[in-house]
C-alpha cells in the first residue's frame, strides 16, 4: 500500500501529470484517426525516450495506449468508421444510436464504461502483478483454438434474423481472411506481393462500414427525403445508467483475462461481450437498432483488455500486443528489462506506472464526457457534407494503416461490396467477425497441429481447452432445450420482430 | 531543458501524425533531402537500425534531413519492388538484411538484392539456441544427438516466418549436423514475445532467435542458451559458439543498406562515404551498444561479395525445402 502511495506521488508531480495529459490527448487523437493506431504513435515517439526520464516516458505511453483505446470508439459511434479493430463492434450499435439522436448517450456510456473497466482492470493489476507468476504461459495453442471456437460459436447467435444471410456474410469474411501467406505458402494473392500479408482488417472495416454506407446514402440521397437526426437528450438518463452498469462489469470480466493471456487480444472479448449482452438484454429487439448495452459492454471489454496487457508485460516481460512490444522497447532503451525481477528492481517505476494508469483513465473521462454532446452535434452537419467528411477520414485512415496506395484500391472494392451487402440485406457484422477471427483460428490450429505432428487429440489435451469445450456443449444443450420449448409455445413473439428486422436491413 | 525539448518533439510529432509536414527549399545543398525505405513496421529491427543510422547522420550534420518511409508487406518484398522501380533515383537508400533476402525467394519476387546497388553492411546479431530450464538438452551435443535420432521428435520454434533468419538458421544448422532440413519440424511464431511464451510453457523443445528479447528470462535461469551462432562468444551469455561446441557453422542475422539499381558511380561513392562517416560517429557507437548489435561494417567489393554469397546460401536452403 505504501508502495502504491509512492506510486501516486511519482505520477502526480506536475511534470508527470503533464506527460499523462499529453499522452491522453495524443492517444485520443490517434484513436480518432482511423488507421493510425497507438502502436504506430508510440513507435514514432520512441526517440522521445532518449531525452526524458523513464517514468515520464512510460506514463505518457500508458496515456497514449488508453487514449487510443477510447478515441477509437468516437469515430465508430459518430461516423461508423472504426479506428481500430477492437472498436469495430462499437460501431454496430453505437452508430445506430447516433442516428436515432442518441449519440451523446452512446459516447457517454463508452466513456464511463472505459473508465470503469480501465479502473477495475488497473486495480486487478495492483492485486495481481505482485502475485501472478507463470500461469499465463501454460496456455498453449489448443486452449486458444478452443477459445476461438467459442467466439465463433457465440457470434453465430448474432448472425441476425436471417441465418442464411448471416452465414453468407460470415463466409464472405472468412473468404477475405484466406488471402495471405499461410505456413510459408502464398494463398489467393494472385502473385501480388501487396497481398502477401493478407488484407488489413482496418481497411476491411472502413471499406465495408464507412465507404459502403456513404455509397448507399449517396445512392438514395435524391430519392429519399432527408431524415433529420433528432437532437435528443445530452446526458444519459436513469434508464441508460440502469442498462449500462451491468454490461460495463461483464465487459470488464471478458476483457481483462483476454488482455492478460499472451494470445488473447482485444477483439475476441468485444465479440463475446456483444453476444452475451444480446442474450441477457431485456430489450433484445433493440439490438441492431442501437441498444446501449451493445456499446457499453464491448467498450468496457476493450479497455479492460488494454489494462490486462500490462500484466504479462510487467511480470514476465512478455508483450502481447504491438503496442506493448513498443513499450517494452522503450523500457529496454533505458536499460530496464521487464520480467519477474522488475518489481524488485524498479518498484518506483512499476507503481508509478500503475498509479498513472488510473490517472490517465480519470483524465480521459474528464476530457471526454463534457465533449460528448459537442461531438454529437457533428451529426447535424447536412448529409452531403457529412458523408464527404466521412469519405475523407475513411480514405485517410485506410491509407495510413500501411501507407500503400494499393490499399485505396482495395478500399474502393470493399466499399462496393459493402454497398452490395446493404442492397441485398446482408448484415455486415458477421463478415468483420470472419475477417478477424478466421486467421486467428487458423493460426492456433496450425500451430497446435504442427507441434503435435498432426495428432488431432492435442486439441483437447489442455485443461483449459476441455473446460471451454464443456461450456460450448452446455450452450448447445441450452439452445436445443430453448428451441424445443419455443416450439411448444404457440404465437412466439419472435415473428413480428423478425419482420421488422428484415425490413430494417433492406431499408438501411 | 531536455524535457522541454522532448515536449516540443512530442508536439511536433503530433502535428506530423496529423499529416502535415513542412518542406524546405531543396536547392540548398545543406537542405539536401535523402529518402530511406524501411521494409517493416515502426519498432521492428530494420526500423530501429535505419532510424538510428539516420539520427547519427542528422545529428552530426553529415547530410540534410531524412525522409523515412516504412513500406510494409511480404517481409520486405514490397519495399524491394519499390526500390527496383526507383531505378536510377539518386536520393534513396533502403535498409535490408538476411530476412529480406529470404523473403524475396519465398515470395518469388523479381526484385532480388543482387539487382540493387550495394552500399554497406551495418550490423549483425547472433542467433541463440534456447531451451526451457528443465529441458533434457544440457548441451548442444545432446540436442544434435536427439535430433539425428528422430528429427520429427524435436519441435523447433522461431520468431520469423519461413525464409526469415530464425527459420534459415535451424535449417542450415540441421544441414550441417546431418539432419535433412526437410525433416526439421519448424513452428513459426509472430516474433520474440509469442516465442518466449511457447518456450516458458514448454510447448516446444527448442527456440532459435536473436537473444535481445530473452535477456531477462536467461538472466533468471528460466531459459538456457545451448550455443550462439557467431564466431565469438556473446558478452554476458554463458554459452559456447557453434564452432566451440563442435559444429562447423557460423550464422549471423545481418542488416545493411542498398540503393536502387543503375545509380551513378558518383552517387554510389557519396552514399558509401556518408555511411562510412556515420559509422565513425559517437551516436552510432551508442546505438550499437544500446541495442546489443555487433558492428560488422563493410562496403564496396567486400559487401558485394558477401551479398552474392548470402544470396546463394539462402537460395540453396530454400530450394531444398521447396520454398523457392
Amino acid at each position: 500500500m505504501d508502495l502504491l502511495l509512492d506510486g501516486f506521488q511519482t505520477a502526480l508531480t506536475p511534470e508527470n501529470l503533464l506527460f499523462a495529459l499529453i499522452g491522453v490527448l495524443l492517444g485520443t487523437a490517434v484513436g480518432v484517426l482511423p488507421g493510425i493506431g497507438p502502436a504506430m504513435a508510440l513507435a514514432l515517439l520512441l526517440p522521445v525516450t532518449y531525452s526524458v526520464g523513464v517514468d515520464s516516458a512510460i506514463i505518457m505511453f500508458a496515456g497514449i495506449y488508453y487514449g487510443g483505446m477510447y478515441g477509437g470508439s468516437t469515430t465508430s459511434i459518430l461516423l461508423n468508421t472504426p479506428g481500430e479493430s477492437s472498436s469495430v463492434i462499437t460501431a454496430i450499435e453505437g452508430n445506430k444510436m447516433a442516428k436515432s439522436g442518441r449519440a451523446a448517450q452512446a459516447l457517454a456510456t463508452a466513456a464511463i464504461g472505459s473508465f470503469v473497466a480501465g479502473t477495475i482492470g488497473t486495480v486487478l493489476l495492483w492485486v495481481l502483478v505482485p502475485r501472478v507468476a507463470d500461469i499465463v504461459v501454460t496456455l498453449g495453442a489448443p486452449s486458444y483454438f478452443a477459445v476461438m471456437v467459442l467466439a465463433f460459436f457465440a457470434v453465430t447467435m448474432v448472425l441476425g434474423s436471417s441465418k442464411l444471410r448471416g452465414f453468407i456474410s460470415l463466409f464472405l469474411g472468412l473468404g477475405i481472411a484466406l488471402v495471405g501467406t499461410a505456413t510459408g505458402q502464398a494463398r489467393l494473392t494472385f502473385g501480388n506481393a501487396q497481398l502477401a500479408d493478407g488484407i488489413d482488417v482496418v481497411v476491411v472495416a472502413v471499406g465495408i462500414f464507412a465507404i459502403g454506407e456513404a455509397l448507399w446514402v449517396a445512392a438514395h440521397l435524391r430519392r429519399k427525403p432527408l431524415e433529420i437526426i433528432p437532437v435528443g437528450q445530452p446526458w444519459m438518463s436513469r434508464d441508460d445508467w440502469k442498462r449500462s452498469w451491468k454490461p460495463w462489469l461483464r465487459g470488464t470480466a471478458f476483457g481483462f483475462p483476454f488482455g492478460a493471456v499472451p494470445a488473447g487480444g482485444a477483439e475476441v472479448p468485444t465479440f463475446l461481450s456483444y453476444a452475451t449482452e444480446q442474450k441477457l438484454s431485456k430489450h433484445p429487439e433493440e439490438f441492431g437498432k442501437g441498444a446501449i448495452e451493445g456499446v457499453a459492454g464491448p467498450e468496457a471489454a476493450n479497455n479492460a483488455s488494454a489494462a490486462g496487457t500490462m500484466l504479462p508485460l510487467l511480470t514476465l516481460g512478455l508483450p502481447t500486443t504491438a503496442t506493448a512490444t513498443i513499450m517494452l522497447l522503450a523500457l529496454q532503451s533505458y536499460g530496464i528489462q521487464p520480467g519477474p525481477q522488475l518489481l524488485t528492481n524498479e518498484p518506483a517505476l512499476v507503481w508509478g506506472l500503475l498509479a498513472s494508469l488510473v490517472i490517465a483513465n480519470a483524465l480521459l473521462l474528464v476530457i471526454n464526457l463534457p465533449m460528448a454532446p459537442l461531438w454529437a452535434k457533428l451529426l447535424q452537419i447536412p448529409r452531403p457534407q457529412l458523408y464527404a467528411g466521412i469519405l475523407f477520414f475513411a480514405t485517410l485512415g485506410a491509407y495510413t494503416a500501411n501507407f500503400a496506395p494499393f490499399d485505396l484500391a482495395l478500399l474502393v472494392a470493399l466499399g462496393l461490396l459493402g454497398l452490395a451487402m446493404r442492397r441485398f440485406g446482408l448484415p455486415v457484422l458477421p463478415l468483420i467477425v470472419g475477417v478477424i477471427l478466421g486467421p486467428a483460428l487458423e493460426l492456433q490450429l496450425t500451430t497446435a497441429l504442427q507441434i503435435s505432428d498432426g495428432d488431432v487429440s492435442t486439441l483437447w489435451g489442455e485443461p483449459v481447452a476441455v473446460a471451454v469445450y464443456a461450456v460450448i456443449g452446455l450452450m448447445l444443450v441450452a439452445m436445443a432445450v430453448g428451441a424445443v420449448r419455443g416450439r411448444r409455445t404457440p404465437a412466439a413473439p419472435a415473428t413480428p420482430t423478425e419482420n421488422d428486422e428484415t425490413e430494417e436491413l433492406v431499408n438501411r | 531543458m531536455h524535457r522541454l525539448l522532448a515536449l516540443l518533439i512530442a508536439l511536433a510529432l503530433t502535428v506530423l501524425a496529423a499529416g502535415c509536414g513542412v518542406t524546405r527549399g531543396a536547392d540548398d545543398p545543406d537542405n539536401r533531402r535523402l529518402r530511406m525505405f524501411i521494409p517493416n513496421s515502426p519498432g521492428g529491427g530494420y526500423d530501429l537500425t535505419g532510424r538510428a543510422a539516420a539520427r547519427a547522420m542528422q545529428d552530426n550534420e553529415l547530410t540534410g534531413r531524412f525522409e523515412i518511409r516504412n513500406i510494409q508487406g511480404a517481409s520486405g518484398t514490397v519495399a524491394m519492388q519499390r526500390l527496383l522501380n526507383e531505378k536510377g533515383s539518386d536520393d534513396l537508400m533502403m535498409v535490408m538484411g538476411l530476412g529480406v533476402v529470404g523473403a524475396v525467394y519465398t515470395n518469388k519476387s523479381e526484385a532480388t538484392p543482387l539487382k540493387m546497388t550495394p552500399i554497406a553492411r551495418l550490423v549483425e546479431e547472433q542467433e541463440g539456441i534456447l531451451v526451457p530450464a528443465h529441458s533434457p538438452f544440457k548441451t548442444l551435443a545432446d540436442l544434435v544427438e536427439a535430433w539425428k535420432k528422430d528429427p520429427g521428435k524435436v519441435t523447433v520454434g522461431g520468431g520469423s516466418s519461413p525464409g526469415g533468419p530464425d527459420h534459415l538458421f535451424p535449417m542450415q544448422l540441421a544441414d550441417t549436423v546431418g539432419v535433412a532440413p526437410k525433416d526439421v519440424r519448424y513452428i513459426p511464431y509472430d516474433g520474440g514475445g509469442p516465442l518466449t511464451t511457447a518456450l516458458l510453457g514448454e510447448k516446444i523443445d527448442v527456440g532459435m532467435s536473436g537473444l535481445g528479447e530473452f535477456e531477462s528470462q536467461i538472466e533468471e535461469g528460466k531459459l538456457r542458451v545451448l550455443a550462439v551462432s557467431g564466431d565469438e562468444r556473446l558478452d554476458g551469455i554463458d554459452a559456447p559458439t557453434l564452432t566451440e561446441a563442435g559444429v562447423d557453422l557460423i550464422f549471423t542475422n545481418w542488416r545493411g543498406v542498398l540503393a536502387p539499381p543503375d545509380i551513378s558511380d558518383a552517387q554510389r561513392t557519396y552514399l558509401t562515404d556518408l555511411l562510412t562517416e556515420m559509422h565513425a560517429t559517437k551516436e552510432w557507437k551508442e546505438a550499437l551498444a544500446d541495442n546489443g548489435w555487433s558492428d560488422n561494417f563493410a562496403t564496396g567489393q567486400e559487401f558485394e561479395d558477401f551479398l552474392v554469397e548470402q544470396d546463394a546460401r539462402v537460395a540453396d536452403t530454400l530450394k531444398e525445402l521447396g520454398l523457392a
